[in-house]
């Protein structure tokens, strides 16, 4: 390991690489517009009219912030450190997913783009794509793995509900990665008028560095508010990683405080050693290149993509955005698997003990906290962000659990 | 330094006719089967060879080319299979120059270095790695030229003439152009709008320009090849393996003979390319 920059919040370089990580590894066909996109990109950020109207969006439309919320009766019943919730469940969609896409569908508007497309995993990000896109007339196709549009179906609905057309891709397992492949084809093939809104901070670049930007709302949001509330910062952060923007919306306006440990859980399905049975590609995967960027992928021994499982649709994807790769690799920050069954447990424990029912994926960051808060001091702080709302999980939910609904 | 590709090229223009560089995924049913398909293509009229590396999520890739793939992957294809193959190519047939062509992940994951000593040693002449655009050339385009193996470059429409320079500088043995805004396989290509590209490509370079991504028929071939210096086809010959397999997906007695038959179909259209435009 290298001696750590003295802020860990410059990445990436202008190749957009994070240490080894990241980069734009796209068809020629694409590099132009990943070029284009990147200009556009540079050129928003600099303008105070895009970031005006973005704040009030994420005021008036989003609902942000999202509130900070002590956790008593968790705490309680946990008997360590005091734990906080970051909700984003409550934004406008019902998760952090509409930070992100406010942010790219004003850029859409800005290159003069005229259709829409994105890929789902869950369907939160395509619930929050089918959204800006009807809030901003429009066209939005969103491409999900035939497998989730079966299993997340309450999400499919609402797609449609708001306009959006609904691509199952058959391809592969049926998964995120196969919709983030089948994205890629589409637009390739309609380069002139498409925007491409990735949901997770992976992708080519600048896609991950745009992602992180739009979601650290989040993080900043929060350590403000721990300041207001508590007068301290947290001395732990903990968020779910499937691709990793909730993780690193949360983490990167922590990256710099040195105190605070921060975890990011991933999903560890049936177990690590069940081949092919988890998705966590930072604990049990290795670097590699795929959609666009290299990062920790899940891969067998000839370099073909796993597929990956989680009990979550929303964190199967078999990679991870790169600037958390570099992040695993300096240890900043500190990555742990939760499995299914410990996900399912805190699911509903948030549900009896707080009223809450959370989305299974930051049911995952919770079985961590549910680990880590008993070994933790009563006067210490765990800040974990509640990144969506468990609703749609509900037949999941009661399918495992073996119960009809 | 002269290598197989070259020394083809100069050969197909000194025949006053665009090459015939055919497109198949190695493993495609079976290695078996997929090694007599390419042992048999330079007989059938191939002048180069172009031989797929299955990749489990081929992004720039149509359902054509994706199901070969799979095909290939589920009968247990792999990377070093792939290379066996190109050896056991060699011990026949010294001058027809072998491309693999794929994505990245599977060689960064052989370990670049020691991929390209092998792929090398092999017989393999040249590489087009869809997902490293120039941009990235520092990862394999250079330590390839450094081995003598040539590494394609793609042109597409949307590569303008600002951006043409980097596209080509470290390009060696032809550039690729590809003829639509799309995956493989997809639509047919324009021929006006592709001899202007061509004629456009060739005011940047004296290399080769080979043209592909939805080319599949004699007819089609023979109007590219009036510009092109070559004339690529893929998803037409890998569905010909297709309609070849029984209905277990296993290679039958057809399945060769399929594939040179339309080989020889294509190969006599890049040969009346050049004859019909002068009539």
């Amino acid at each position: 390991m290298t001696a750590l920059p003295n802020t860990m919040r410059g990445g990436p370089d202008d190749r957009g690489f994070f240490g080894l990580y990241g980069g734009r590894f796209v068809a020629e066909t694409l590099m132009p517009l990943i070029l284009e996109l990147e200009a556009a990109y540079e050129a928003a950020k600099a303008d105070p009219a895009y970031r005006a109207e973005l704040d009030s969006l994420n005021t008036h439309y989003a609902g942000r912030p999202s509130p900070l919320y002590f956790a008593e009766r968790l705490t309680e019943e946990l008997g360590g450190a005091r734990v906080y919730f970051k909700r984003d469940e409550l934004n406008h969609t019902g998760s952090h997913k509409i930070n992100n896409c406010l942010g790219q569908i004003l850029l859409a508007r800005r290159m003069g783009k005229t259709r829409i497309i994105a890929e789902t995993g869950a369907g939160q990000h395509g619930v929050a794509t089918a959204t800006v896109a009807a809030r901003f007339g429009l066209p939005c196709v969103v491409y999900m793995g035939a497998t989730d549009v079966e299993r997340q179906k309450p999400n499919v609905f609402r797609m449609r509900l708001l306009g959006a057309e609904i691509v199952p891709v058959t391809a592969g397992a049926g998964t995120l990665k196969d919709a983030m492949n089948e994205a890629l084809r589409d637009w390739v093939t309609n380069v002139e008028d498409t925007y491409y809104l990735i949901g997770t901070a992976a992708g080519p670049h600048p896609y991950p560095e745009m992602v992180r930007d739009f979601q650290s709302v989040i993080g900043a949001e929060a350590r403000e508010q721990m300041l207001d509330t508590e007068g301290r910062l947290p001395d732990a952060i903990v968020a779910c990683i499937g691709g990793g923007s909730n993780a690193i919306g949360l983490f990167h306006p922590f990256l710099d405080d040195k105190d605070v440990a921060i975890y990011g859980i991933e999903a560890g399905g049936h177990g690590l050693d069940v081949e092919n049975g988890h998705a966590a590609s930072m604990t049990g995967g290795r670097p590699g290149v795929l959609h666009g960027n290299r990062t920790y992928l899940l891969q067998d021994d000839d370099g073909q993509i796993l597929e990956g499982h989680s009990i979550s649709a929303g964190l199967d994807y078999p990679g991870v955005g790169p600037e958390h790769s570099w992040l695993r690799d300096t240890g900043r920050v500190t990555y742990v698997p939760a499995t299914d069954r410990e996900a399912l447990d805190a699911f509903q424990m948030l549900t009896r003990l707080e009223g809450i029912i959370p989305a299974l994926e930051p049911a995952h960051a919770l079985a961590h906290v549910i680990k880590l808060a008993p070994q933790m001091d009563k006067d210490q702080i765990i800040l974990m962000n509640l990144c969506g709302r468990g609703d749609k999980d509900v037949f999941t939910v009661a399918s495992a659990l073996g119960m009809d609904i | 330094m002269s290598s197989r590709i070259d020394r083809r090229f100069a050969a197909t223009r000194a025949e006053g006719r665009p090459a015939l560089v055919t497109f198949l995924m190695s493993g495609d049913p079976d290695t078996e089967t997929s090694l007599a398909i390419v042992k048999a293509l330079p007989a059938a009229g191939a002048d180069l060879i172009e031989l797929g590396m299955p990749f489990s999520d081929p992004m720039a890739d149509g359902p054509s080319i994706q199901l070969s793939g799979q095909r290939a992957l589920r009968a247990g294809q792999t990377l070093k299979k792939t290379l066996a193959m190109v050896r056991a190519f060699r011990e026949e047939d010294d001058e027809t120059p072998i491309i693999l062509m794929g994505y990245y992940n599977p060689i960064y994951s052989w370990g670049n270095e020691s991929f390209l000593d092998d792929a090398r040693e092999a017989g393999v002449d040249g590489l087009i790695i869809v997902d490293l655009p120039p941009e990235a050339d520092d990862e394999l385009c250079i330590p390839a030229m450094s081995r003598g193996i040539n590494f394609i470059r793609l042109a597409a429409p949307t590569t303008d003439d600002r951006r043409l320079p980097a596209v080509l500088a470290n390009t060696s043995g032809f550039v690729y152009y590809v003829s639509i805004l799309g995956v493989t396989g997809s639509a047919a290509p324009d021929t006006t709008k592709v001899a202007e590209a061509v004629t456009r490509i060739k005011r940047h370079t004296i290399l080769p320009v080979a043209v592909g991504f939805g080319v599949r028929t004699a007819e089609q071939a023979a109007a590219i090849g009036r510009t092109a210096d070559g004339v690529v086809v893929g998803s037409a010959l890998v569905n010909a393996v297709r309609d070849s397999l029984d209905a277990d997906g296993r290679a039958t007695e057809q399945t060769v003979p399929a594939v040179s038959a339309l080989v020889a179909e294509l190969a006599a259209g890049v040969r009346a390319a050049r004859a019909e435009a002068a009539e």
